[in-house]
């Protein structure tokens, strides 16, 4: 229905109008940012797609002009950053703005996971839709740890041999594969420069995947707080300009939020011990990846044998691309799930729970505590997602969208 | 030459790694105190730095942590930040000379010039390290950043050493300090290769302030802070314009949004 909306547009400017004749780029504007038609009754949650895009161009935009004036080598590294931050003009917002910028961007992608989740937009017929966000999520992970290599501090520098050592868990040709990436046989000058190309090149391919993402949206167009398809032009409204203005002021919120760190507390999701030069002679105390890794990294320590962490922890991630197909019941949104909404409710506080434990050292109450909520993180999705919904009654659901908003209007 | 090493480099990430898997990386720093918070003039979203304190600072870091401890990345120029003018830079700096070549090439001194990083104690990191026990001094440029705590951490540090006879045989005991060793409160393992480096009277100030211990640590921790990031009031400043734009702006996008809406609900 979304594919066949509208009329032709008519361009009155004639150089639009001769452009879009043989490019239509202007059409596809008009027809997918504009009229496209959106369902009415979106709540806060569905700004968090147009949030995590302006993240993204706000990283690759200040992420550019860091390029300009960094340094990928292993005795420059440090104080080429140092060098932003003092000596380049404005260089401390820069780099202020990416560094904060990549725990918001995860922020943003994070809220939109939840969301995808609890309203089931992950259903058919959006499957491939939801996959290629884990891909983008898959791949804002690569660029995000590389990222954190290249300021060559401490943490960057253990953080790089803790997680390329992962490899060597691999049978057989672990240590070869631990080489190969690394370019030598330690974390070093080629590791860096291989970091800073891929960490510069993976942001585009975010961007083609990104592409891919909005393309399969528009095919059915968006899900909706109450799951329910849309019926008729009753339940939606154009694009623009109620969802670019509702958009925009979610926009705005979140940045003030992103702001309010930026400027005030600019280090305070990072680590002291990035700011003590990379020294490979010695470990500290205590190695932490950046915050939005740790309940990966929980998952990653829970399971007392190299090579188990590693599954699990890639496992944690490979669970969610078969999720459409892990949830058997046929509503999507968890307003009508009247069980299924508090084990999704407690799996948002387990991803919690496995953050705090990823922070911790390995030691004591926390060892069990992230196997027993690692344990809960892999049977939510393996047993309580297939079995709920064979056994849950759900709610009866409004008989279409415009219905839904009417009533709770009448009320 | 390289291989050793990249052994040692291999083995300790295989060891880390299967420490973290295994659950049993211990913290060596047992039972050290959180240093006590302070009040900070830079402290807070309007907070900036005491200039008179800052300048203290480095006097007292000049006379007294240069000897050991380089500030490499902050340039003699930096200091007009501080309050200082061009010539006062100038003449603080005129009995300096750092390393360079003369006009044949060969290594020779000249007179630093403003534009010059501060100049280093040691010629390089092997020296430093020769000439303290195996391991060089930390360079302080971004120590207040680099350590939990920040200035509270470096004031604590500075303020915290008890001498061998106050402290208890448990202390003694448990952490095995002998008759020589330094024991500070608040460095991780308490034991510290550096002498207490500041007392009473240490330095003289110019404006007449009192040189206490707890002054000049007070002083020269501004001092690091400063160094740490010359731009934390620039930043608070755009902070606070940027913030209260984007506020109007919300409220804007808000009442527009209410506007277009006001139709459909």
């Amino acid at each position: 229905m979304a594919s066949s909306h509208g009329t032709p547009p008519v361009f009155n400017n004639k150089v639009i109008s001769w452009i879009d004749h043989r490019l239509p780029i202007f059409s596809y504007i008009e027809k997918e940012y504009h009229t496209f038609p959106t369902p009415r009754n979106f709540n806060y949650f569905w700004n968090f797609g147009a949030i995590a895009t302006v993240m993204l161009v706000l990283m690759i935009a200040t992420g550019i002009v860091l390029a300009t004036n960094y340094t990928p080598h292993v005795l420059m590294a440090f104080d080429a950053v140092e060098r932003i931050d003092r000596d380049v003009p404005q260089g401390w917002l820069i780099r202020d703005l990416h560094m904060n910028g990549a725990s918001f961007f995860f922020i943003a992608v994070y809220i939109h996971i939840f969301r995808g989740m609890y309203y089931g937009s992950y259903k058919a017929p959006r499957e491939l839709l939801w996959i290629l966000g884990v891909v983008i999520f898959l791949l804002m992970m690569a660029t995000a740890f590389m990222g954190y290599v290249l300021p060559w501090g401490q943490m960057s520098f253990w953080g790089a041999t803790v997680i390329t050592n992962l490899f060597s868990a691999i049978p057989v040709v672990g240590e070869s594969i631990v080489t190969w990436l690394w370019g030598g046989f330690a974390v070093d000058n080629p590791t860096l420069n291989r970091f800073f190309a891929l960490h510069y090149l993976l942001p585009f391919i975010i961007v083609a995947v990104v592409a891919l993402h909005v393309v399969a949206l528009h095919v059915h167009g968006s899900n909706n707080p109450t799951g329910i398809d849309v019926k008729g032009p009753q339940d939606t409204v154009p694009f623009h300009p109620y969802y670019t203005m509702k958009d925009g002021f979610g926009v705005i919120c979140f940045l003030i939020v992103f702001a309010g760190f930026v400027f005030f507390a600019p280090d305070y999701l990072g680590h002291p011990d990035n700011y003590i030069p990379a020294n490979p002679m010695v470990t500290p105390a205590h190695i932490v990846p950046e915050w939005y890794f740790l309940p990966f990294y929980a998952i990653l320590r829970a399971i007392p044998d190299k090579l188990g962490g590693v599954l699990a922890m890639f496992g944690a991630i490979a669970v969610l691309f078969v999720l459409p197909w892990l949830d058997t019941s046929r509503v999507r949104s968890c307003t009508f799930r009247p069980i299924y909404k508090w084990f999704m409710m407690l799996l948002v506080v387990d991803v919690i729970v496995l953050g705090i434990c990823g922070s911790k050292p390995p030691e004591g109450f926390w060892v069990p505590l992230s196997q027993l909520a690692t344990l809960y993180y892999f049977a939510h999705f393996l047993v309580l997602l297939p079995i709920l919904g064979k056994i849950e009654r759900p709610l009866p659901l409004p008989p279409s969208i415009a219905d839904s908003v009417l009533k709770k209007k009448a009320v | 030459m390289r291989k050793p090493f990249a052994r040692k480099l291999l083995v300790s990430g295989a060891i880390a790694l299967a420490a973290l898997a295994t659950g049993t990386v211990a913290i060596a720093a047992g039972g050290v105190e959180h240093p006590p918070a302070r009040k900070w003039h830079f402290q807070g979203p309007f907070g900036t730095y005491d200039r008179a304190a800052a300048q203290r600072g480095y006097q007292v870091y000049q006379e007294v942590c240069a000897a050991c401890h380089s500030l490499s990345l902050v340039a003699y120029r930096n200091l007009t930040d501080l309050g200082l003018t061009e010539n006062q830079v100038k003449s603080l700096i005129k009995d300096i000379t750092v390393p360079d070549l003369n006009d044949e090439g060969a290594p020779a001194d000249r007179p630093a010039r403003p534009a010059d990083r501060f100049k280093k104690p040691f010629a390089n990191e092997a020296a430093a390290a020769a000439a303290n026990n195996g391991k060089a001094p930390p360079d302080l440029s971004v120590i207040v950043k680099a350590r939990e705590y920040g200035p509270d951490y470096i004031y604590g540090l500075l303020t915290g050493y008890v001498p061998y006879d106050k402290l208890t045989p448990e202390q003694i005991k448990e952490f095995d300090v002998k008759k020589d060793d330094y024991f500070n409160k608040y460095f991780p393992g308490h034991k510290i290769a550096m002498a207490p480096p500041l007392a009473d009277d240490k330095v003289t100030y110019a404006d007449g302030t009192k040189a206490t211990t707890a002054q000049e640590a007070a002083d020269v921790t501004e001092f690091l802070a400063w160094a740490s990031e010359p731009h934390m009031e620039d930043r608070k400043r755009t902070g606070v314009r940027v913030i209260l734009f984007l506020l109007a702006l919300a409220g804007l996008m808000y009442a527009v949004k209410r506007v277009v809406w006001a139709d459909k609900h």
